[in-house]
């Protein structure tokens, strides 16, 4: 059982971060992760008061506060203009909608789950996260870093011109996935996020250019698709093999690529 | 132990909670027996109050964060719940009837935000709401004919 001792609404960041050096405090997003764990909690630091629950659209970039919720993706129209409704379809099969109402962009985030669909979503967009201390930095480059003690207080998601789809493979819908996959054209480039394997979602690119340009054929997408799935570490796990995960991988990736960019 | 003040089903109340009370236990101990607790993963939906009119799963909600919020729960519910109840009934949609509350507060909060679902819409609203006994059918029909009835209330689409 989670067990607290103290709670603290934080008036500002610093006193958020100052708490939060010790070892026995945390911070609470929405709580959903944390309260699944058996720990004695000093003080639990809640960051609700600091106005960190919007999602602030700009000419070149949506800023996600860590507070927003997994609902709060799903019904942005700005967000999902932009990625023609692939963060709704990222997050749409998470539990229900009573938990998306409440549970965090940052705690999703921070946790940086193995079968994260936010996570994956996110990874194939041009998307940083800022954090009180270190400050930006680079997605892909914050899910690589050990859990630390610093605060993440936002993401930023620059609107470069994108073809973006997200796919998942579930059991069954509010299941945790087997397979989780986001596809991107930015840059010139074709980008796989593809996570749940079940380790974290990890970006491949196509460097080697099997892709020739946004509009992909089935015969390419589909080459891409099983470059990706070669690159990658698969395991097994009680949801799904390895092999059925790598055999499933250019599939997804295909299907999500030839759906990227069509919008709706 | 630390004061906590709110207002539930429009009623201002105050009462004394602990740093990790959660919003379930203290609700139920206000009197509001709706509210169950069906599991410990925020998984079973039957939980489901309204804060600021919006759902949220009670077993995980620190009690602590709902500091001057308006809860509600089906107590303070009746008219929706005793109108939308009888199309359940009537469709023999429950067996136990123990994920009947949940399911209702999150049907209610569906019909406030959507009132023209499609089929597809309803199931994604509610698939966090767990039934044991049914298959969900039932339920499915349920809605269907409700909102029909509204809709004929109203005089037509
Ligand atoms: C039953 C269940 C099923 C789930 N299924 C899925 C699924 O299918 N797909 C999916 O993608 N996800 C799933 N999740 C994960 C979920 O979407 C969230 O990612 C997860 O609950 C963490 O978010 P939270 O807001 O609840 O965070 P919390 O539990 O509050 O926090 C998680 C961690 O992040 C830390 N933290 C929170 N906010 C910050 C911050 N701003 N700065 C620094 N640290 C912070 C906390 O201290 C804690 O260590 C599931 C979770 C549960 C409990
Ligand atoms: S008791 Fe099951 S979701 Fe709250
Ligand atoms: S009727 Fe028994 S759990 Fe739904």
């Amino acid at each position: 059982m989670l067990q607290i001792n103290r709670y603290v609404k934080v008036s500002s960041l610093e006193e958020a971060y100052e708490l939060n050096q010790k070892k026995n405090n945390v911070i609470i997003g929405g709580m959903h992760w944390l309260k699944m764990m058996d720990r004695m909690v000093g003080t639990a630091i809640d960051l609700s008061g600091l106005g960190l629950d919007e999602i602030i659209e700009t000419e070149d970039s949506f800023e996600i506060g860590c507070m927003v919720t997994l609902r709060q993706l799903e019904q942005h129209e700005g967000l999902n203009k932009y990625t023609a409704g692939a963060v709704a379809d990222a997050v749409k099969d998470i539990v229900g909608v009573q938990f998306r109402n409440t549970a965090t962009v940052g705690g999703s985030i921070f946790g940086r789950y193995g079968f994260s669909d936010v996570l994956t979503v996110f990874l194939a967009l041009d998307t940083t996260v800022v954090c009180h201390k270190a400050g930006e930095v680079s997605l892909q480059e914050y899910v690589k870093l050990p859990q630390d003690r610093d605060i993440l207080v936002k993401l930023i998601v620059k609107k470069v011109p994108m073809a973006v789809a997200y796919q998942a493979q579930r059991h069954a819908r509010t299941d945790f996935p087997i397979l989780t996959c986001a596809v991107s054209y930015w840059n010139g480039t074709w980008h796989a996020a593809v996570g749940a394997r079940p380790g974290r979602a990890e970006l491949v690119v196509d460097e080697n250019k099997l892709v020739s340009g946004e509009t992909a054929t089935a015969e390419e997408a589909k080459a891409f698709g099983k470059a990706v799935a070669k690159q990658l570490i698969y395991n097994s796990n009680m949801r799904g093999s390895a092999e059925y995960r790598q055999q499933i991988t250019p599939v997804l990736v295909k299907r999500a690529m030839l759906a990227a960019g069509k919008g709706r | 132990m630390m004061e906590l003040k709110f207002s539930l089903n429009g009623k201002k109340v105050s009462t004394i909670i602990e740093a990790d009370s959660l919003l379930i236990d203290v609700v139920r101990d206000l009197g509001c027996l709706s509210v169950k607790r069906g599991c410990e993963t925020s998984n079973c939906g039957l939980c489901t109050v309204f804060v600021n009119d919006k759902p949220v799963l009670s077993c995980s909600v620190l009690a602590a964060r709902v500091e001057g919020q308006n809860v509600t729960t089906l107590e303070g519910l009746q008219e929706e719940a005793a109108e939308f109840g009888a199309f359940l009934a009537d469709q023999g949609a429950e067996q136990c009837g123990f994920c009947n509350p949940g399911f209702m507060m999150n049907a209610i909060a569906m019909f406030r935000e959507n009132p023209h679902p499609e089929e597809e819409e309803i199931l994604s609203y509610l698939a966090g709401n767990l039934c044991r006994c049914s298959g969900y059918e039932g339920q499915l029909r349920s809605i269907q004919t409700y909102l029909a009835f509204k809709d004929s209330q109203k005089g037509g689409v």
